[in-house]
């Protein structure tokens, strides 16, 4: 059946489809592979073994670094998600009006600003704040992260409030529903799916960072991104190999997780 | 002329008084209700009927408190509910989406208004009972309302707009979602309702013979204006102008001079030369030049002389009738509807010569 013309086959479509896969996958397969090298090397096999695991988990800087990655993603994601769920129901809930598109550029503006600017101006920034106040804890990682997370919690709650019917809430005020009631009875119930999805994917992203992060942070402050910068510059063991294949496991995890619960709530 | 209006109490459950809807502003601005004043009797079935965009579904909106009006009152017993919001309104909708919530039951559906009032459980549950039995559907009252089909969605949501027990209940084109079929049911389930209830129905359509067998009046609506509020048989057979009597059902429009008014009936002069008696539109002035209104199953077709005169330019068959269109010698068109018989055919064919007689009662003289 060649007479038929298909956009799906295409001479040499498979062999650049097969390319792109190798070269996004089979590092992270290498990477893997080599968590559990034997020898010291993490180009040279040398049998297997999980003693770099095993290594890691005694490294105390590694546990801290993780840790505080935790900390930090888990309150940031979720001063985003609050903040991204009230933007979202402010820029849907409404009859367009001039300005709103700027209102959305201005919320998604961490999507286009590149990283390495809002590191340098938040280093400026924080340590003008740091001689001020005296303070130097995790609360600067938790708002510079909770800034950045934003849009991402924020796009995939407005989809969702987007394709809601709003003569659901209207039938719910119709029925003697105050406003809040309704958004507590009929509006969060329904987003909850959406709200979900952003948290999930703004913990994950703060999980990731490095950039902004290494800007940042203050002395002693490492995420497990940064502390894992740091260790690559002094030289590479396979433990780097095996927080990495942890880290990625995690984040499959996590991903799948809010991929289930969000398909459960439809 | 046999309709049957049921007994009315008399009172009013709704009253809109003067009731202007303007959107936009400026320049841009549209007025979608202009000046509406009408008001709609306890216990009546009450439909607003017009084509889209004429404003009836505005007017629902704002009684219903989803909008509120630019000027004019709308009062529900005597008391004006205009500014208030829709949660603070003893009147409830049946939504053409039916909005029911997805992430309830059935029973969770029509019990939320009466969580909402505050009332005990015992008697939300009592209630959802008795509203289930009433759209009987006792039995699919634990179903997500995603699992029912659209016909029992529908019940699904009247049970729960009922289930508050409204002093006014409105309907949005609940039944323009369903098939030819279940719509016909759901007109007679819904005539059903209101009388079990007792409930005042107001009633949004476009589907004019929807309007004609449900309703005890209706009001025709056009360009955000009311033009006729009557009892179908009046808004049918004197229509009070040409958009109402071109809107429901088909009609024959006649150019005639009036030379002669009393006892509330007009001597209409037809250009054929005849002298019909006809009825009056409410609000007409005397003129030289009215228009004057025949429903084709009122005139009769003849083979001989008649009130009108011309030929056959087609004959269109319609199993209960036939439609025989003809060219009159004025050069106006007339269309004569003729009820079939089983054995003979309608007797008339392309190219006869054909005269129309006209009842005493089948005119009616518009006001425009």
């Amino acid at each position: 059946m060649a007479s038929s013309f298909s956009i799906k086959h295409q001479p040499g479509f498979t062999a650049i489809a097969a390319t792109c896969f190798i070269v996004l996958y089979l590092p992270i397969v290498v990477l893997v592979v080599y968590a559990f090298n034997a020898a010291t090397s993490t180009s040279e096999w040398g049998g297997f073994s999980l003693k770099w695991f095993q290594s890691a988990w005694q490294n105390t800087q590694v546990i801290d670094a993780t840790l505080r990655s935790f900390q930090i993603g888990a309150i940031a994601a979720t001063l985003a998600t609050i903040a991204a769920t009230m933007a979202a129901l402010a820029t849907t809930r409404t009859a367009a009006y001039p300005g709103l598109t700027f209102k959305y550029a201005a919320i998604n503006q961490p999507l286009m600003v590149p990283e390495i600017v809002t590191g340098v101006a938040l280093l400026i920034f924080f340590s003008r704040v740091k001689i001020f106040t005296g303070y130097s804890g995790l609360g600067y990682l938790i708002a510079a992260h909770t800034a950045f997370c934003i849009p991402f919690a924020y796009l995939p709650i407005r989809a969702r409030l987007e394709n809601m019917d709003l003569t659901l809430e209207r039938a719910a005020a119709d029925l003697y529903a105050t406003p809040w009631r309704t958004f507590r009875r009929i509006t969060l119930p329904l987003l909850w799916p959406g709200i979900l999805a952003g948290l999930m994917l703004a913990f994950v992203i703060s999980l990731d960072d490095v950039v902004i992060t290494e800007f940042v942070k203050s002395g002693g402050q490492d995420t497990l991104p940064t502390y894992m910068l740091g260790q690559i510059r002094r030289g590479i063991t396979p433990e780097i190999n095996a927080i990495s294949t942890v880290f990625l496991l995690l984040s499959v995890a996590i991903v799948t997780l809010f991929f289930l619960i969000s398909r459960k709530r439809d | 002329m046999g309709y049957c209006v049921p007994e009315q109490s008399g009172r009013n459950a709704i009253e809109v008084r003067g009731v202007r809807k303007v959107f936009g502003s400026g320049e841009s601005q549209v007025a979608a209700l202009d000046t509406v004043s009408v008001p709609i009797r306890e216990n009546e079935f009450f439909t607003l009927l017009g084509p889209s965009g004429c404003g009836k579904t505005t007017l629902l909106r704002l009684i219903a408190g989803f909008d509120f009006p630019s000027a004019g009152e709308i009062l529900l017993y005597g008391d004006d509910i205009a500014p208030l919001p829709p949660f603070k309104r003893p009147v409830n909708t049946v939504f053409q989406s039916y909005a029911l919530f997805p992430h309830m039951t059935v029973a969770q559906n029509i019990g939320f208004g009466l969580e909402m009032l505050g009332k005990p459980k015992a008697e939300i549950k009592a209630r959802v009972d008795a509203m289930l039995k009433l759209v009987k559907m006792e039995a699919l009252a634990g179903r997500r309302t995603s699992q029912i089909s659209g016909g029992q969605q529908q019940r699904v949501a009247l049970a729960r707009a009922l289930a508050p027990q409204p002093k006014v209940l409105l309907l949005d084109e609940p039944l323009s979602a369903l098939d030819y079929k279940l719509r016909k049911e759901m007109q007679i389930e819904l005539k059903r309702l209101q009388h079990e209830t007792g409930i005042t129905f107001i009633f949004v359509t476009h589907d004019q013979e929807e309007a004609l067998t449900m309703s005890d009046r209706i009001a025709v609506m056009s360009s955000g204006k009311i033009l006729q509020v009557g009892s179908p048989w009046d808004i049918y057979d004197k229509p009070a102008e040409r958009f109402v009597a071109d809107f429901i059902g088909e009609t024959n429009f006649l150019t005639a001079a009036i030379t002669g008014m009393g006892n509330g009936k007009a001597r209409a002069t037809l250009k054929s030369g005849a002298t019909i008696d006809a009825t009056v539109a409410e609000g007409f002035q005397p003129k030289d030049n009215a228009t004057v209104v025949v429903r084709p199953e009122h005139a009769k077709l003849t083979k001989g002389k008649g009130d009108l005169t011309g030929t056959v330019e087609n004959v269109v068959y319609f199993g209960t009738d036939t439609h025989i269109h003809v060219q009159l010698d004025s050069g106006e068109a007339f269309t004569v509807r003729q009820q079939n018989t089983r054995s003979a055919g309608c007797g008339f064919e392309r190219g006869d010569k054909v005269g129309i007689s006209i009842g005493n009662d089948a005119a009616q003289v518009l006001r425009d």
